[in-house]
């Protein structure tokens, strides 16, 4: 079992509108970003997150600008639900100097610190560590910022997972450890390659609260997340949140699905948490149909806009390979 | 009053090894800049200031919030030190032993050194990583690497490898105020050996090799501990009339080039040793560009000494033969010199 949080906070109409924005600008994200892949209009390997929209923007509706995430090559997700500005983001996945990384980063590596978004790590399990620097920085400024450190569930088999939660714990840092538990590590099932059912029972051998989340249902992510980041804005230290869910796409862009079945895959799909989410806004009242597709549409066309930006930006001066490697520049 | 006026300025010096060359620099750093954080295992006071109390007494001063014991975890201490440094602080990372870097490569080779780079100059990563190694106390093969080469093959990071206490101050200086990740290692001996320090030591440029005695005949390049060796081996050569220039290279990478080939072209012989293993150490990028720059103007091929292809050996015998010792360099040097 894992622990059973005790108050619920549930998100006003307001809220739950805004998290459904976020959903919506990642999903409408991902699906153009496939569509360019497709058309050989970018080259670059793709993770989508297609199907875990939910869980950073249910998150993210509780964080500031100054609150930061450290995430992972699957996290476009999280940057677009964190309100990183699509335009650079773009230039970036299409390697332009405009990107947020000048080009020199990509869809894997994307950096932002204006949104918070201050490390994205293409190493499994490496958001964490570093994440617990940024809560240490926060202790000795004396603020109340806190920092998200996303992982997958394979990622809470590396050393760093475990060295990362026992040191947050010890030090009692303002860290969320955010597990995207969706099923599968690259190719291996879930229960190939973890022997305990639940990620969030880890939590006990390091001493602090773990909870298991149904991460498809907005209103429970945003229950856990909100209780995690009291906790950690009141000096009370870390959490880890299991957010159980499923990736559509597979794991990278091209992948054929051999190795899951196509029931269990229908299945999921059928689960979609945006069609539900989006009924449910409709059958709550906050919001109507016409309401949300302006609401797609205004957002498509941000995308569009970003993609037609990208693509017209430069690619980065080969001088940026003496740039950026040092402080100061390498001489030629 | 005018012969008062030729000669030398007198520098006030103390007596200080290392290890206190060190902490004075480390205490100053920290009473200067508030940002200046440590942390490592057993560095605080509590736990005895360092496993050879490098560390102490800044605990007690600075408080435990700033001077961080951790625990035995090489990862978590270099991510927390990348995070607080791209956070805006400049953390003093202590890894024991150079060894123990090898269960944390992923957060300094991954993370610290190309974290600028791939965020397109967003981000900066101003730590410096204290690490302790050498050969000669018989620990053998997991606490005695020098493991230089991996860290100056990969680029964004800078390597430190300095001999004497005053060099230890004026570098550690430089490096805890540098923009960049630092790595300096502490070479068994260069903690304990005590030299003279200037009472007012400041800074030491990053990247500036020393010309430590000047000669004609024969340039040998070295760092860290193997300096006492060389400093040997040169004090016989002396005594049989070879003119010997020292150059003590004091920062692995980036390497001062200039001062290596400006020493090289001038006695048109190059000898290069170091603790580190022979193949593919830092002597083959020194012997290889030495050659590319001054390829007819050297009077023989450069020569290279370190450590032969194996673990770090137990036994003293068989470490003795394993490290570099002053008759190999004499012997070196001779055949150098008979060539041309």
């Amino acid at each position: 079992m894992s622990q059973t949080l005790e108050n619920r906070a549930k998100p006003d109409a307001a809220t739950q509108l805004d998290i459904y924005r976020r959903m919506i600008r990642i999903e409408r994200n991902d699906d153009f970003t496939r569509q360019q892949i497709r058309r050989g209009r970018i080259t670059a390997p793709y993770y989508s997150a297609r199907g875990q929209e939910c869980i950073p923007s249910a998150i993210s509706v509780l964080l500031n600008d100054d609150d930061k995430i450290c995430t992972i090559y699957r996290g476009i997700h999280d940057m677009v639900a964190k309100d990183m500005p699509l335009r650079p983001l773009w230039a970036e996945i299409c390697g332009r100097v405009d990107g947020t990384c000048k080009g020199k980063g990509g869809p894997m590596h994307l950096t932002h610190p204006e949104t918070g978004v201050m490390v994205t790590t293409g190493i499994v399990g490496s958001s964490m560590p570093i994440a617990n620097g940024f809560g240490w920085a926060s202790l000795l400024d004396g603020t109340k910022q806190v920092t998200v450190a996303y992982f997958g569930d394979g990622a809470s088999n590396i050393g760093a997972f475990h060295e990362a939660l026992n040191l947050a714990s010890v030090w009692k840092l303002p860290v969320i450890f955010v597990c995207q538990n969706n099923g599968f590590a690259e190719h291996t099932r879930y229960e190939n390659g973890t022997a305990v059912d639940l990620i969030s029972k880890r939590a006990i051998g390091y001493g602090m609260p773990g909870y298991t989340v149904d991460g498809n249902d907005p209103l429970d992510v945003y229950a856990h997340a909100h209780a995690a980041i009291e906790r950690a804005r009141a000096g009370e230290g870390p959490t880890l949140l299991e957010c159980k869910t499923f990736r559509f796409m597979g794991h990278v862009f091209g992948d054929n699905d051999a190795y899951m079945s196509k029931e269990e895959k229908a299945a999921a799909m059928d689960a979609d948490p945006l069609p539900r989410f989006r009924q449910k806004l409709i059958d709550d009242g906050i919001a109507t149909a016409e309401q949300l597709d302006e609401l797609t549409t205004r957002i498509e066309a941000e995308v569009t806009d970003a993609i037609e930006f990208a693509m017209a930006c430069e690619y980065p001066s080969d001088d940026e390979l003496r740039r950026d490697v040092f402080a100061e520049e390498i001489p030629a | 009053m005018s012969t008062e006026t030729l000669e030398a300025p007198v520098v006030e010096t103390v007596k200080m090894n290392g290890l206190q060359a060190i902490n004075a620099a480390l205490m100053e750093a920290m009473e200067a800049d508030p940002k200046v954080l440590v942390l490592g295992e057993d560095i605080a006071d509590n736990e005895g200031g360092g496993v050879v109390g490098v560390t102490r007494g800044l605990s007690t001063r600075f408080g435990t919030m700033r001077v961080r014991s951790t625990p035995i975890s090489e990862q978590a201490i270099m991510g927390a030190a990348i995070g607080a440094a791209m956070a805006g602080y400049k953390p003093v990372a202590e890894i024991m032993l150079m060894n123990f870097t090898t269960v944390a490569m992923d957060m300094i080779v991954n993370h610290a050194a190309k974290l600028r780079f791939m965020s397109g100059g967003q981000s900066q990563v101003p730590l410096v990583i204290r690490t302790l190694t050498g050969a000669g106390n018989q620990t053998a093969g997991q606490h005695a690497d020098f493991y230089e080469a991996w860290f100056a093959h990969t680029a964004g990071i800078k390597v430190v490898i300095p001999w004497t206490p005053a060099d230890m101050k004026g570098l550690y200086l430089s490096a805890i105020q540098d923009p960049d990740p630092v790595i300096i290692v502490e070479s068994g001996k260069t903690l304990f050996v005590p030299m003279d320090v200037p009472v007012d030591q400041g800074a030491i440029p990053l990247g500036k090799a020393n010309v430590v005695v000047p000669g004609t005949d024969l340039t040998i390049v070295s760092y860290g501990q193997m300096m006492f060796t060389v400093m040997q081996a040169v004090e016989e050569l002396t005594a049989a009339g070879v003119s010997v220039e020292v150059v003590d290279l004091r920062t692995i990478s980036p390497w001062d080039k200039q001062a290596v080939l400006a020493s090289a072209e001038k006695t048109g012989r190059l000898l290069v040793v170091h603790e580190a293993g022979r193949n593919f150490g830092p002597g083959a990028e020194i012997a290889a560009t030495v050659q590319e720059e001054l390829f007819g103007k050297l009077k023989a091929p450069v020569g290279r000494l370190g450590a032969p292809y194996c673990a770090v050996p137990f036994a003293k015998k068989l470490e003795d033969a394993y490290l570099v010792q002053p008759p190999e360099i004499v012997a070196e040097v001779k055949r150098l010199l008979a060539i041309g």
